[in-house]
């Protein structure tokens, strides 16, 4: 196992590498540039922001001075867009936040998917599963960004329960929209995955076993069947809680939470090519770690799994 | 604690805050209205988008130039109509040749820390801008103002102290330009002219702007900023003109889906928001205390590529057909519907002192201008048997998208072109213009300054702006005269009546501002064409 993780680890360094660089060749072939405008500033001044960002330079040395910051210095450099701010400044002050609205929304989808999906499983073609597939199905069909306005005229227009926006340092009123819609359709892609290996478990001869044995359905369920059928979603899961941590452009946008994800889309639309490769980076990295961390758990659920 | 408590302690608290309020207010009353003022000054109102900076020297954004208007004060202000007023400086003198302007500064304009605001701060601030070290986006816009050696110093090529601005002393500041420029002392209201502190600059460097660190010399201070949610700014004691300021609080949220923003509007988080398109009919019937509209300063037009388009559209009759086949008043109450204007000139009907010429298809009904259209078009040889094939380009909007959709149903049902709708994301398609990689060009302009130039100088042969590449030697000799007369007026109307003979762009309507108001907010100063608002002369009326 040890060496597994160790081996992980090493391919991930070249993995990060080789995004960085494709990122970086990817944003210099999109056309346009960080400065343009649609009063494009005359040239000297062009001349002065390529200088003072560094964008005169060739690129590979363009490529390297910018790995050799990142590794050496952990120095993402400043943003283009935003001139009193560096790539440090916005992942400093937008990552916290989605992080904690991303964390609480998995926990969300997490608890009340697993949920879903068991009670659907167990309660098999029952008034209880097609409810639970409906709530699902439900879910899933509504994208968050038609679920976002739906909340805001609920909440905030109709019955004046919550803020319609902003964060204001994470209180719970301003965290309970943003992570209703983000959690919602992953909570319809868990609990139909959960409830699909559920099914499956509950037919195989283990379990048979156990019921023959006469245990108590509860010890059933949660001793023996759970856990195997936990597989597929951690398989799901992993990528699900980077998505998630790393922000919606849609809940950000909507609600004005000052996360990372409207950070990163703008980025692209402002071609702030700092932004852009810093979150490139953080996201990435994020990816790396918890695909490890889903094969490691792998490992501790299913005995068969050998690295 | 439950939301039933909740609500009862917020009532018993709003009910206090009600009756103090009362007791405070019993004498509140605006100075010059009468109206009775709200306990609670508080003003927010909504941005679509962050600020890429609100430092005065690099700000490049209307939001974040208003934020700096109330952050710091200039050399002269605007009133609500956008005359010039005094600002730190009680006033100047121009010399006889129109080139030196001195001004006097009043003694008693303070910096938020205790020091006084000198001439010195204000050279540095120019300084700053026009330093190629600083590396503003905005350095051209000392050129606009024809600041001596503007372009040279932001070229590397002189050092900053060649500009022409100095302190004579500590009370009297001259700038030097090198052309009479009747818009100058407007363009001393602009942010990029603004004073600077170079030492709390080169204390705390980029984040000098921090509310912790920042030092202010107009009539707030930054008291919280949080990236892509919201900046709030309070009173400064120290301004001195505090006494007569109004509103205690205004804080702009930061919202970019604008019907999030209509709804918070409607749930009372907003004081001020813009009205989505499309959606002013119905708001000015429901609310129409508070659905407003009023100019400006904006044009909306196509370009034609001059140099690399299409053979077609370098005939003159073709680009007159393509021009006379647009129905503005379909975009404009259809399409638009919020107040917008019809243009057939490139200059805003609005700015101060513009006599809009008689241009020739503006006096025509649209059968009479369609009929023009169809037989210039046939004239140059195009018809259903030899159709012409255009392409639109335009940044990805709906809007855009609308009025692109629009001509070119009328193009086709008129002349019968083919035409191509292709839009681009924001950066690809300004390289696209910038570059002549198009054939029809959706674009828009806003203006710099309250006078026609701001406009016209982009049909100039030399004008880094001109997309289309238009150029005509007589347009570019009447500009060139502009500068320079005392009254340019007929000028610029001749530019326009030539511009519009040679379609040299499809002027297609001017803006209009068009925004949710509560009916509380007192004093925005809707005839301010350029919309350089101030928090200081707004207020919050008590409610009835």
């Amino acid at each position: 196992m040890f060496s597994f993780i160790v081996r992980r680890l090493a391919v991930a360094v070249p993995t990060l590498l080789i995004l960085i660089i494709l990122s970086f060749m990817l944003m210099f072939a999109a056309p346009g540039g960080p400065f343009l405008s649609e009063r494009p500033p005359p040239q000297q001044v062009l001349d002065n922001l390529n200088a003072k960002y560094g964008l005169d330079q060739p690129y590979l040395k363009q490529i390297f001075d910018y790995v050799v910051n990142v590794v050496f210095y952990f120095d993402f450099g400043p943003s283009f867009q935003y001139r009193d701010r560096t790539v440090n400044d916005v992942i400093a002050q937008g990552f916290p936040v989605t992080l904690t609205y991303g964390f609480w929304s998995f926990v969300v989808a997490l608890i009340v998917g697993i949920g879903l999906g068991i009670a659907a499983a167990i309660k098999h073609n029952t008034w209880l599963d097609y409810l639970a597939v409906g709530v699902s199905i439900g879910a899933e069909m509504l994208p968050n960004f038609i679920l976002a306005p739906i909340l805001l005229l609920t909440f905030t227009l109709a019955l004046g329960w919550l803020p319609g926006g902003g964060w204001n340092g994470g209180e719970w009123q301003y965290m309970v929209m943003p992570i209703i819609a983000l959690s919602t359709s992953y909570m319809a892609s868990i609990a139909r995955i959960t409830r699909a290996s559920m099914i499956e478990v509950m037919n195989s001869n283990f379990i048979r076993t156990a019921k023959a044995k006469g245990l108590p359905m509860r010890t059933v369920i949660f001793r023996h069947a759970l856990k195997p059928s936990l597989l597929p979603i951690l398989s799901f899961i992993g990528p699900a809680f980077v998505a998630m941590v790393t922000g919606s452009f849609v809940v950000d946008s909507f609600f004005s939470t000052g996360g990372i994800g409207v950070f990163f889309v703008n980025a692209a639309f402002n071609r702030d090519y700092a932004v852009m490769m810093g979150l490139t980076i953080l996201v990435g990295s994020m990816t790396i770690i918890f695909s490890l961390i889903v094969d490691i758990l792998y490992a501790w659920i299913d005995p068969k799994i050998r690295y | 604690m439950t939301i039933r408590t909740t609500l009862l302690t917020g009532t018993a608290s709003a009910l206090i805050a009600l009756a103090g309020a009362a007791y405070a207010d019993g004498h509140a009353t605006h100075p010059v209205t009468g109206d009775a003022l709200a306990s609670e000054q508080v003003f927010t109102y909504r941005v679509l988008d962050d600020f890429p900076s609100i430092d005065p020297q690099l700000i490049e954004d209307v939001e974040g130039s208003a934020v700096a208007r109330d952050l710091f004060e200039g050399l002269m202000n605007e009133d609500a109509q956008g005359n010039v007023i005094p600002g730190v400086a009680t006033g100047f003198e121009v010399s006889d040749d129109g080139l030196v302007y001195t001004f006097t500064l009043r003694d008693n304009a303070m910096w938020s820390d205790g020091v006084k605001v000198t001439a010195q701060h204000f050279v540095d601030g120019i300084r700053r801008a026009a330093d190629p070290a600083t590396a503003s986006d905005y350095a051209w816009y000392l050129e606009v103002t024809g600041i001596v050696n503007a372009g040279a110093v932001t070229g590397g090529d002189m050092p900053v102290e060649e500009l022409g601005v100095r302190a004579i002393d500590d009370a009297t500041l001259e700038i030097t330009i090198d052309a009479p420029r009747s818009y100058f002392p407007q363009t001393a209201t602009f942010p990029t002219l603004f004073p600077a502190r170079l030492d709390v600059i080169a204390e705390h460097g980029d984040n000098w702007m921090d509310p912790e660190n920042i030092v202010v010399n107009g009539a707030y201070t930054l008291s919280e900023y949080t990236p892509q949610e919201r900046l709030t700014r309070v009173r400064n004691e120290m301004y001195w003109n505090n006494d007569a300021t109004i509103l205690d609080e205004v804080t702009a949220l930061i919202i970019n889906d604008e019907n999030a923003a209509l709804t918070r509007y409607f749930a009372g988080e907003l004081n001020m928001t813009d009205v989505p398109a499309g959606q002013f009919p119905r708001l000015s019937e429901e609310y129409p205390t508070q659905a407003i509209s009023f100019p400006n300063s904006c044009s909306y037009y196509y370009l034609f590529n001059h140099v690399s388009g299409p053979e077609a559209i370098q005939d003159v009759r073709v680009r007159q057909a393509l021009s006379l086949a647009v129905d503005r008043g379909v975009i404009v109450d259809s399409v638009l519907a919020g107040g917008q204007r019809e243009a057939y000139t490139f200059t805003h009907w609005a700015i101060p002192g513009w006599e809009t010429p008689d241009i020739e298809i503006a006096n025509l009904t649209q059968e009479e201008r369609n009929a023009r259209a169809a037989e210039l078009m046939a004239e140059a040889g195009y018809g259903s048997d030899n159709p012409l094939e255009l392409e639109i380009i335009y940044n990805t909007s709906d809007s855009h998208a609308a009025i692109a959709v629009a001509i070119g149903q009328m193009w086709k049902q008129t002349l019968g072109v083919e035409t191509t709708l292709a839009n681009q994301e924001w950066g690809t398609y300004l390289d696209t213009r910038g570059e002549q990689n198009y054939e029809i060009a959706r674009a828009g302009w806003c203006a710099d300054y309250a006078e026609p130039s701001t406009y016209l100088d982009l049909l100039t042969t030399e004008s880094s702006y001109n997309d289309g590449r238009y150029s005509n030697a007589e347009v570019d000799a009447l500009m060139q005269e502009a500068k320079t007369t005392e009254d340019p007026l007929a000028l610029y109307q001749q530019v326009e009546t030539i511009a519009a003979e040679e379609a040299a762009i499809i002027p297609i309507y001017h803006y209009a501002s068009v925004r949710m108001m509560s009916e509380n907010l007192k004093n925005w100063p809707t005839e301010n064409l350029l919309q350089n608002w101030y928090s200081r002369d707004l207020y919050i009326a008590a409610s009835e």
